[in-house]
């Protein structure tokens, strides 16, 4: 038998994540280095639809267990399936995305089959048969080469370093059907239900990011309603103005909505919305960066963004260091004349 | 309940990190911290006692640095600690150190909740907690952002944890390992006392023979450690008479080089 790339697809409710396609894409280039046939894995309930989309990523096979257990994701029987699957076909690699549950899943997926995991790679070569893999610690401060010992060599991706491939509707292949590890009696963890479903752009995923800094509270020329007194509320009042005109410059751009930690603490805008070492490390096509400074735990989280653009009053301020373009300005005035810009640029 | 709650010590958020020219990683003058994210997880483990009773012991991996940690999260109010320090770990990966943390978990005995950060901002993994989890045999909900119920007795509680598309709720039963987000909630500062108490704690430190363990072996090895590559550019200031006029220039600039 040839060898086995192993490819995890990250769904929810069989709607895939679009790093599934690139952990897909990153096994077909290892199939062309090191040899072997790149097979996806579906772990879910009713998913024919994600098998169908597996094969048009490039997948050569599809190894899929459809069953209720699995219907939501648990960290119990997806591990005890994929791992029961790995022990008897033996995949020399199995890659995942980096997302909440690719993550999770190959390090308990590594835990049960005793094999090496790597999370979050960049970037990966093959040398003499092993895969050299890179990734950034401390937040991307620093890079580290690391190789995993043994096989399976478990590797997750981080989102957007590595190309999809074009679906291709005509593609298929064979589907191999595997059963669920765990009875339903025997998973002690069951789902209530999901709340709070988010809108808009996922920032990890997103190509484009407008992001906003304390430096959006600061326009003078805004008077507060008069039912807020307290000094503080009115800082969150200024601040959160200040997201509506971030907010709006994204919506133009099809864009997701960043943050620094300083904007994040100071309460203008929810915790996922920040980028930085203590929130989510990002790299967009192009960063926008509104009234933020540049900290270096934000650089951390943003510094390997394609074009950064730099909106800020202070010339010194560090994130024109990084930045293509630079704006030494009031976001005030610029964010919503560079709105009125790439709405009629766009026409849109 | 018998609470664990793991920490480790890393760098500051603030330190400047780089690899010298002898290869070894070094952060200046920048303090050694408890782990950010970790304070989240201490965070939820006292909480977490305070509404239900019990204990919370503070458990670190590492050398005689990782007190640091440590005694920060007595100040918080952990109410008793244990380092395991063993030169045989010296170099270690993420399933390594699940192993002898599952060792420890087992050696506490009628441990009830396993609390973590969701990673550590050094080695940035995040695959710790769940291999833990896996090699008790535990449940494991990863990235807990809310507590909904617990109850102590029926050993059963119900949470919710943030994943990319909002927030799942889960029910699950104890024993149980979790991380914490930082949606939890801020952590608390250490009081004055707790301080005090905690510079004055006698803290046990473990061996892997106190753990009946063999050094575990270490299947991934780091190879090279770099500095990134620096980021060559050159700011390019937009200049205009009105903001109307720079934001033209801008969007004409950010057009042309095909990112949107």
């Amino acid at each position: 038998m040839s060898k086995q790339i192993w490819a995890y697809v990250d769904h929810f409710k069989g709607d895939p994540l679009m790093p599934s396609w690139e952990a897909i894409g990153a096994a077909r280039m290892l199939a062309e280095k090191m040899g072997g046939e790149v097979a996806a894995v579906v772990l879910g309930s009713g998913v024919d639809g994600v098998v169908q989309q597996a094969f048009h990523y490039g997948a050569d096979k599809v190894i899929v267990a459809d069953d209720a257990t699995l219907a939501d994701y648990r960290a119990e029987p997806y591990t005890e399936t994929l791992a029961k699957a790995a022990a008897d076909q033996a995949p020399a690699v199995i890659l995942f995305p980096t997302t909440t549950r690719g993550r999770e899943l190959a390090a308990m997926a590594g835990a049960a089959l005793d094999a090496g995991v790597i999370a979050d790679i960049i970037e990966m070569d093959v040398v003499d048969g092993k895969i050299v893999t890179t990734r950034p610690v401390y937040a991307g401060k620093l890079l580290a080469k690391a190789v995993a010992e043994g096989e399976p060599q478990i590797i997750t991706l981080r989102v957007r370093a590595f190309p999809k491939l074009e679906p291709d509707t005509s593609r298929s292949g064979e589907v191999v059907t595997i059963e669920a590890a765990l009875p339903e009696d025997a998973i002690a963890t069951k789902v209530v239900e999901y709340a709070t479903t988010q809108g808009g752009v996922s920032l990890t995923e997103a190509a484009i990011i407008v992001s906003g800094g304390r430096g959006v509270s600061n326009n003078p020329n805004l008077t507060p309603p008069p039912d807020i007194t307290d000094d503080n509320e009115i800082e969150i009042w200024r601040g959160k103005q200040g997201f509506k005109l971030i907010g709006e410059l994204a919506e133009t751009l099809g864009a997701a909505v960043g943050a620094s930690r300083a904007a994040v603490d100071a309460g203008y805008i929810p915790y996922e919305h920040q980028v930085g070492q203590t929130g989510k490390v990002v790299s967009p096509d192009l960063y926008i960066a509104c009234g933020i400074s540049g900290a270096i735990q934000h650089q951390a989280g943003m510094r390997n963004s394609k074009i950064i653009v730099a909106i800020n009053t202070d010339p010194e301020a560090p994130i024109f260091k990084l930045a293509r373009y630079g704006v030494v300005g009031d976001l005030w005035e610029i964010v919503p004349a560079l709105n009125q810009a790439f709405k009629k640029k766009l026409g849109k | 309940m018998k609470i664990v709650v793991f920490v480790k010590v890393t760098p500051d958020t603030a330190a400047t990190v780089k690899v010298d020219d002898a290869g070894n990683v070094t952060w200046g003058d920048a303090p050694l911290v408890l782990n950010p994210w970790d304070e989240y997880a201490v965070e939820a483990a006292l909480q977490t006692k305070e509404a239900h009773g019990g204990s919370v012991t503070v458990v670190s991996m590492g050398d005689e640095q990782a007190l640091e940690a440590i005694r920060r999260a007595l100040a918080m109010g952990c109410n008793d600690a244990i380092l395991i320090n063993d030169p045989a770990l010296a170099e270690d990966d993420s399933l390594s150190t699940a192993k002898v943390l599952a060792a420890a978990v087992n050696k506490i005995g009628d441990v009830d909740m396993v609390f973590f950060g969701r990673q550590a901002i050094d080695g940035d993994t995040g695959l710790t907690p769940p291999q833990t989890a896996r090699l008790l045999g535990w449940p494991y909900i990863g990235l807990v952002a809310a507590f909904r119920e617990l109850d102590a007795d029926a050993k059963t509680f119900v949470v919710e944890r943030t994943i990319e598309e909002g927030r799942q709720v889960l029910a699950s039963k104890l024993p149980a390992v979790v991380s914490v987000a930082k949606d939890y909630g801020e952590p608390r500062y250490p009081s004055f006392m707790g301080i005090r108490k905690a510079a004055r704690a006698k803290v046990p430190t473990w061996t892997l023979a106190d753990l009946g363990l063999e050094a575990p072996a270490v299947k991934v090895r780091l190879t090279e450690l770099m500095n990134p590559p620096k980021r060559e550019v050159e700011c390019e200031f937009i200049e205009g008479d009105s903001p109307e006029e720079i934001a033209e220039k801008l969007a004409d600039k950010i057009l042309a080089e095909k990112v949107l």
